[in-house]
């Protein structure tokens, strides 16, 4: 899974008020490579919760990524770069995510985060 | 690339070896899924370079189709795990790159407007009742600019009033009629194959404008 999915999901349980980003216990990484585009990065770069995806990237073990970022930063391309690397080339293939509300944990297994809820959840 | 060729590789996938009743799974056949991502491509620019969504997977045939016309990111959700493990497989075995997630399509909870395209075939809602009523209404939540989706034609009233009046889409406009042979997976089926005229529809949601 990459990290760009992991920004679009939230903890999915009835009455969870705060249940984004999810936390990630990761326990396989893989990286695998693609192209970079630059306009579909400067598009996302307004769309993706920047604190969100820096920690995510942070618990897979890369630390590239700068805190705090403005929209000039997407003429530079060892940013964009990091940015795509971050997003996109990183994947979480065994792990978990936690609800950071309630601690529930999503297992992930060949990297498909099970999101299914129990019977008292929904 | 061609839609013979489009139409060609997805002939290739895995489907459902057992499949499911009660989840409506079966397959979007090569023919009428390589028609539905070429038109969302070529006539409405949905597809590549966007972030696409592939709503009840199952083995992965129309978010694949989305990956192999150049879609940047395509998310396939499913309920059911034997699936998305075909999906996986399928994947991998024609080198595209999708992201895949566990989840029931009525509990999904997705944040913010990242995914341009929904596309699905939905459970047509004849094993329970509103399925499909389900998958529409969240897709039209997701989506920022537009959502793919095949229904009964015998529904056609029914899904452009529900659309329009409950779900927030500023436009519901049926594409196409297409045949649909839903194959001989059911008992209840006397038939061996039970043809279904079944539309494309494209909706556009409010937010899209
Ligand atoms: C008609 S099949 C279509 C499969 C695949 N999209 C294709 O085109 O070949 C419907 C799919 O929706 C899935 N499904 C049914 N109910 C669901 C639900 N509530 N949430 C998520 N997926 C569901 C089934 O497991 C099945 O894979």
């Amino acid at each position: 899974m990459r990290l760009l999915t992991h920004n679009m999901l939230s903890c999915n349980i009835k009455g969870v008020t705060n249940g984004f980003p999810l936390i990630i216990e990761a326990e396989k990484v893989l990286e695998k490579p693609v192209d970079l585009n630059p306009d579909f990065l400067r598009n996302m770069f307004h769309k993706v919760e920047w604190k969100a995806l820096v920690d995510a990237a942070k618990s897979l073990g890369y630390s590239e990524l700068p805190e705090s970022v403005d929209p000039a930063m997407l003429e530079s391309p060892e940013f964009l770069h990091r940015f795509h690397h971050a997003l996109l080339e990183l994947h979480l293939e065994e792990g978990a995510l936690v609800c950071p509300e309630t601690g529930r944990k999503f297992p992930v297994n060949k990297g498909i985060p099970n999101m299914l809820l129990h019977e008292d959840e929904v | 690339m061609k839609l013979k060729q489009l139409e060609g590789l997805l002939g290739d996938l895995q489907q459902f070896s057992n499949p499911k009743i009660e989840l409506e799974q079966y397959p979007t056949g090569p023919h009428i899924a390589s028609r539905m991502l070429y038109t969302a491509e070529n006539s409405f620019g949905d597809v590549s370079d966007k972030v696409v969504a592939d709503f009840g997977c199952g083995c992965g045939t129309l978010g694949i189709a989305a990956t192999l016309l150049g879609a940047e990111h395509v998310v396939g959700i499913d309920v059911d795990a034997q699936s998305l493990e075909v999906a996986s497989l399928n994947a991998e075995e024609l080198e595209v790159q999708m992201n895949f997630v566990q989840c029931d399509i009525k509990n999904l909870q997705f944040r913010g407007l990242t995914i341009d395209t929904v596309v699905m075939n939905p459970p047509f809602g004849t094993r329970k009742k509103g399925a499909d009523m389900v998958f529409l209404s969240s897709a039209l939540k997701v989506a920022s600019q537009a959502v793919y989706s095949l229904h009964k034609t015998s529904t056609r009233d029914h899904i452009k009033r529900a659309a329009l009046r409950d779900f927030n889409a500023s436009t519901a406009e049926v594409l196409c009629e297409l045949i649909y042979d839903v194959p001989q997976l059911y008992k209840f089926h006397k038939k061996r194959e039970v043809d279904i005229a079944v539309d494309l529809w494209r909706f556009v949601p409010k937010r899209a404008q």
